[in-house]
């Protein structure tokens, strides 16, 4: 089942056409990966699955893009709840200047949430869910600035589970980070699949290959091809996808 | 310590269990052609031969696992060469399948007509052969190179069998050129036997070089 599906989706930075009749479908609890050489469209396209362009002067869309079944690019769309459903990891952690505590409850204050057992609770169950609980339990009100990028990375993906998410979009969630991070970051968004859905851009191919469920490939704003990662990477039936994951491109 | 790629790893446990399924089936496979043979009875030889088609489908389905592993999951090391082994395993115990399926043909076509001589070398090869892709498999789960290593002296035996039954029924037609056709059946079971043997000890060699990255293939053996 799809939880994000878009249809002829087209996007233009004011004359700039960054995304061109985009046809995706994001199938529920599995991770969905974004392929494809810098200004393809693929972290223009996962920002239009929260409305982040929103953001950006002189952004135009047209099509659709349906959340769970409802339409989000009207302007009647509630873009809080919107962004509570659809959650975002970016490129590098980007903790606030706060206590490891405050950071994961924060969002729930903004949603009005008083309760400090409600909070407490809250807390605990995000930071278990990236693994960080065991380690920072008893150290709650140290900044969060002072956790390493690994621990400030996970500790952001826990901010955002506190509001349960549908969806978990990551753009290059593991850019900053060395190998062994990598590594246990991509171990937890295989946990983290069985209770979310993810759609993660990344420039390592080699990261989409090892935890995405599905792959696309993007080309100069077009979605080349869509399919089971297996296949993608042993018989993608896209010339251009071929080229561009065995090296042959450009 | 934690596992830092477990679900890669799970995945190498199932390539594991889809090999040793794979491995029961054959050697089921190579008792049962043998016992159709020896207890005259085409119904047992008839369901070796259906059952290939399992044997058959675990071949694709290892085939499609490593290839899979391969491409997403870029394995290094004792995991490359695991993969790789496993998909030559794969491919060696699917030919034993089909030999298997080629002495059980051999069984009906002899089931029309009485046996040329008591059965003695070919049970024992058949026990012999099969021992040698029980223990080849057994090397694999165990990653041991030394017990891979002793089917070389158990492949020797398989070849002495072979020439043991091919001698002695090739006098018996030189005798009398009216046992051929009864002759003949069993010679080519002896060296289907002698194939399977030869599937075994390519398993050997390719546990050797999973165990200790050393290829063994095409050179002397050292025990």
């Amino acid at each position: 089942m799809s939880i994000i599906e878009t249809n002829k989706l087209n996007l233009w930075y004011g004359t700039f056409q960054a995304l061109i009749d985009v046809n995706l479908a994001v199938a529920q609890n599995k991770i969905t990966a974004l392929i494809g050489p810098s200004g393809c469209g693929k972290s223009t396209l996962l920002r239009v699955f929260n409305r982040m362009n929103d953001l950006i002067e002189g952004v135009r869309l047209a099509g659709s893009v349906k959340v769970r079944g409802a339409e989000i690019l009207g302007d009647g769309t509630d873009l809080i709840a919107l962004r509570k459903k659809v959650g975002m990891v970016f490129q590098r952690p980007n903790p606030f200047p706060l206590s490891i505590y405050e950071n994961v409850v924060y969002a729930l204050r903004i949603h009005g949430i008083r309760d400090k057992q409600k909070l407490d609770a809250a807390a605990e169950k995000a930071l278990s869910s990236v693994l960080l609980w065991d380690e920072l339990k008893d150290n709650l009100g140290a900044n969060a600035l002072t956790l390493s990028l690994e621990q400030q990375q996970r500790l952001c993906i826990a901010r955002l589970l506190a509001v349960t998410p549908e969806v978990v979009l990551m753009d290059e969630p593991c850019s900053t980070l060395d190998p062994l991070a990598t590594m246990r970051i991509e171990e937890l968004m295989i946990e983290l699949k069985k209770r979310y859905s993810i759609v993660i851009v990344t420039h390592n191919m080699q990261q989409a290959a090892r935890i995405s469920d599905d792959c696309g490939y993007m080309l100069l704003g077009e979605l080349v091809e869509l399919g089971e990662t297996k296949r993608i990477f042993t018989a993608p039936r896209d010339q251009r996808t071929e080229d561009y994951i065995t090296g042959r491109f450009g | 310590m934690k596992d830092g790629r477990e679900h890669f790893h799970q995945e190498l446990h199932k390539l594991n269990d889809l090999i040793l399924k794979m491995g029961a089936m054959v050697e089921k496979a190579i008792y049962n052609s043998v016992d159709a043979l020896k207890k005259n009875n085409p119904k047992i030889a008839g369901e070796v031969i259906a059952a290939d088609d399992q044997v058959d489908q675990l071949e694709l389905t290892v085939d499609d696992l490593c290839l899979e592993l391969l491409a997403t999951q870029q394995p290094m090391a004792v995991d490359l060469r695991f993969i790789t082994t496993g998909m030559r395993i794969g491919s060696d115990l699917e030919r034993i399948g089909d030999l298997a399926v080629d002495i059980a043909q051999r069984a009906v076509e002899l089931s029309t007509q009485p046996l040329l001589k008591p059965l003695e070398d070919i049970p024992k090869m058949a026990e012999l052969a099969e021992k040698m892709v029980h223990k080849a498999l057994d090397s694999f789960v165990k990653r041991d190179a030394a017990l891979a290593r002793s089917l070389w002296a158990d492949e020797e035996k398989a070849d002495g069998y072979r020439d043991l039954v091919t001698d002695e029924l090739t006098a018996i037609i030189a005798r009398d050129a009216s046992t051929t056709a009864r002759a003949l059946p069993l010679i080519l079971i002896a060296r289907h036997l002698e194939r399977i043997a030869d599937h075994a000890t390519n398993i050997a060699e390719d546990v050797v070089y999973m165990a200790e990255g050393k290829v063994i293939k095409h050179g002397p053996r050292q025990v």
